[in-house]
């Protein structure tokens, strides 16, 4: 039988969120049991904000909802979670959160391309994991607005990050217009080249 | 060619202040290896058998003479003053020091340069082929649209985190020159009965461990859907790719195992949410970038000059050259030609800055000051004029530029190798020296005729070796250097042949077996081909088997096919 796990994951201690550094106060909740055809036990929820996987969101909804809409609970993604099945709470959810177990998985990017794209996700979508600057600021232009960092991360040097590019040639979440639909033609147009003539 | 605007530039060099910074954070003990890996390897950066390499981006394979005269600089100053073209429209120095990568990368900039995203798992430079804008049989110029998706893969933010590295070729013409059939996706345009640009689009080809060739998901894709269709894909690969075992973790796989027809249901579905946002592409920014490809001030002249006639006549070595070095155009009067980097005792593909700079001078002289790099290791003049051709060739030769051998067997693509490479199990250049010593001879190179031969130091396949006419694989064999030798590769589209993945012919040979065993095969080749035969057809035509048993050295038997029956 599967059970919750009370302890959080490595608790995250900053977060960066609509541009500040602040502390971060939620618990990140995940099942420490992988049977999955046993029914989850109905956990005890903490009284601090908390995050809770996926498959628990699904099997508590009705109970949970009211946390949600009040911006105590949130869900989180992994990256085999199907951002779908979020799709008839992505007004009631305040928080959702995707996790990149590691550097150099990228699953979470699409994800959250998804929920805000194709399921219109509007409210506050973070990043958890292995956040750390170098990858922020791509976070940032699919969708995330908040980020957990990783425990090793400066803070002021990441969001520092969030604006090492001035410009991006693709679309979006904050500007869903590509760059040669959104630059104003002079700035587009391109030098004539001098060609050498034998 | 693509000039950059403003914002490229800015683009760029920001691009490089956040690689000098990750730099500066590894080299001071803040930012582990580990941690550096993605970061280095998206800006080009491998650490390597000897010295670390860096991979510099050659967009289409295209240069102008003073990005060249950069590049002879720069391998002067921060390497051994030479570098190696590789088959995949890039520049790669061997030898340069990691705390001077973010300079070199300083200098690129400035002439419009950048080795962003030419290694790790994220969408690598889009291939077309050398002849592009002045082929004959093409049906529209690739580069417009190899620059857009340039733009739109360049810190994709979405897609810098793939499973695996990824590749796009485009052709622009049924010569499939692109080799679009053995890439991630594949495009090749097409013109509808109304003359509109649309792309047939493959998806699963590759080289490397699991040769594959691509499979046709979308026979029309109008232009206009160019970039939302690639990103479906891509969005697609990067849910459900294998991220379990890098060696079975490119698209093909995925492809394989969902089955063609199912993927391309996916594709689809996944992109009947994006075909009408704003990534469409719109006639006014393709109007842009074909200006940037606009022809060059070609002059109106006849395609017959009788001074370069009576020249030819007159100078064996000189017509030699022309017969392999000097490919047809389109417009009157003009050729494009090779300058080879296989100058025999050369590794193939290899310049040193003084060749660099010598091609760079012909270029301003002779070619409108453009070069393009080939998928054979060479180099290419595009614009040349007939009555130029002969100048040309004696300057070129001085500078070791005009081995007379472009398409034969002394053309041999070979990678770096075990000499160079970390990832090498064998080395290549010296295999390569072996063969290209073996068959030393021009008169009887010209005589084997067209034979395209591939040497490759590991599974990775850099030189292509799947399909090469002739490939070899090094291979350790309890520590020994052995090679795999592949029959019937072949790239692009021509008489019966189209894209194949050449064929083992069994146990791997030793080094010093190798290039008997690769005489062995050509000489049966001489033996069985019909009059004007080429190498592919001739095995295809005479058998697999008679060839395998050549490779070996034991009998051929070679049985004549049935005729048709004759009247009367």
């Amino acid at each position: 039988m599967a059970d919750l796990t009370q302890a959080p994951i490595e608790q995250v201690r900053t977060v960066i969120r609509q541009g500040r550094i602040e502390a971060n106060p939620w618990q990140v909740l995940q099942i420490n049991n992988t049977d999955d055809a046993a029914p989850l036990a109905s956990p005890t929820l903490p009284n601090a904000p908390v995050l809770t996987p996926l498959a628990l969101w699904l099997a508590q909804r009705a109970q949970w909802q009211e946390r949600a809409r009040a911006g105590s609970l949130g869900v989180w993604l992994s990256p085999t979670d199907d951002p779908a099945a979020l799709a008839k709470d992505i007004t009631q959810l305040q928080l959702i959160a995707i996790d990149f177990p590691t550097l150099v998985d990228g699953r979470g990017f699409s994800i959250a391309a998804l929920l805000r794209n194709r399921y219109g996700y509007k409210n506050e979508l973070r990043a958890m994991g292995a956040v750390k600057r170098d990858r922020l600021f791509y976070m940032q232009r699919v969708g995330f607005d908040a980020f957990a960092l990783a425990a090793d991360e400066n803070a002021p040097a990441a969001l520092a990050a969030l604006t090492t590019f001035s410009e991006s040639y693709q679309s979006a979440y904050t500007q869903p217009l590509p760059l040669f639909r959104r630059a104003p033609a002079h700035l587009l147009a391109n030098p004539q080249r001098q060609h050498s003539t034998p | 060619m693509y000039r950059y605007n403003s914002i490229d530039r800015r683009i760029v060099m920001e691009r490089v202040a956040q690689f000098r910074d990750q730099t500066r954070r590894h080299l001071a003990g803040e930012l582990s290896a580990d941690e550096f890996r993605p970061l280095r390897l998206q800006n080009g950066l491998y650490i390597q058998r000897h010295a670390p390499m860096l991979r510099i981006a050659i967009p289409y394979g295209q240069l102008a003479s003073h990005q060249l005269r950069k590049l002879a600089a720069i391998t002067r100053r921060y390497d051994r003053g030479v570098g190696h073209f590789s088959t995949r429209s890039n520049l790669q120095l061997n030898w340069v020091k990691l705390e001077d990568v973010p300079d070199i990368l300083s200098e690129l900039a400035k002439v419009e340069m950048h080795a962003i995203q030419t290694s790790g798992n994220c969408v690598r430079n889009t291939t077309v082929d050398a002849l592009a804008g002045v082929s004959p049989t093409e049906i529209a110029d690739p580069r417009p649209w190899a620059e857009l998706v340039r733009q739109w893969s360049t810190l994709h933010p979405e897609f810098a985190f793939l499973p695996r590295k990824f590749k796009i070729a485009i052709s622009g013409g049924p010569d499939d020159a692109a080799g679009s059939r053995v890439h991630d996706i594949g495009l090749r345009i097409q013109k509808d009965n109304r003359g509109e640009i649309g792309f047939t689009v493959s998806v699963g080809g590759g080289l490397g461990r699991t040769p594959l060739i691509g499979q046709t998901i979308r026979e029309f894709l109008p232009w206009p859907h160019l970039l939302t269709y690639l990103e479906a894909i891509l969005r697609l690969y990067n849910l459900y790719g294998r991220r379990d075992n890098a060696f079975k973790a490119r698209i093909k796989i995925l492809v394989k195992a969902l089955g063609v027809a199912e993927f391309s249901r996916q594709v689809e579905e996944e992109w009947t949410h994006l075909k009408e946002d704003a990534q469409t592409l719109c006639a006014a920014e393709v109007e842009r970038m074909r200006e940037n490809f606009a022809d060059p001030p070609y002059q109106n002249l006849a395609d017959y000059d009788i001074e370069f006639a009576t020249t030819r006549r007159a100078n064996a070595a000189f017509a030699s050259w022309l017969k392999t070095n000097i490919h047809d155009h389109r417009v009157p009067g003009y050729r494009a030609v090779t300058l080879s980097l296989k100058a025999p005792g050369q590794a193939p593909g290899d310049a040193t800055a003084e060749q660099m700079e010598a091609v760079a001078d012909f270029a301003e002289r002779f070619s409108f000051g453009e070069i393009r790099t080939t998928q054979a290791q060479n180099l290419l003049l595009p614009d040349v004029r007939l009555k130029d051709l002969y100048a040309l060739w004696q300057e070129a030769q001085q500078h070791r530029l005009a081995t007379p051998t472009v398409g034969l067997i002394g053309d041999i693509t070979c990678c770096p190798g075990g000499d160079y490479c970390g990832l090498a199990n064998a080395r290549s250049i010296p295999l390569a020296q072996s063969i290209q010593q073996r068959f030393a001879d021009l008169a009887e190179q010209a005589e084997i005729g067209p034979l395209k031969l591939n040497i490759s130091g590991c599974m990775n396949a850099c030189s292509h070796h799947h399909v090469g006419h002739i490939g070899l694989l090094g291979v350790d064999k309890q520590g020994e250097e052995f090679y795999q030798l592949t029959l019937g590769g072949f790239w692009g589209r021509e008489g019966n042949q189209q894209t194949a993945i050449g064929t083992i012919v069994g146990p791997s040979f030793s080094r010093e077996e190798a290039p008997l065993a690769v005489e062995r095969v050509v000489r049966l080749y001489q033996e069985q081909r019909r009059a004007g035969e080429k190498f592919v057809d001739t095995l295809q035509r005479v058998g697999f088997t008679a060839f395998k048993a050549a490779a070996y050295d034991k009998a051929v038997t070679v049985s004549e096919p049935e005729t048709e029956a004759i009247n009367g």
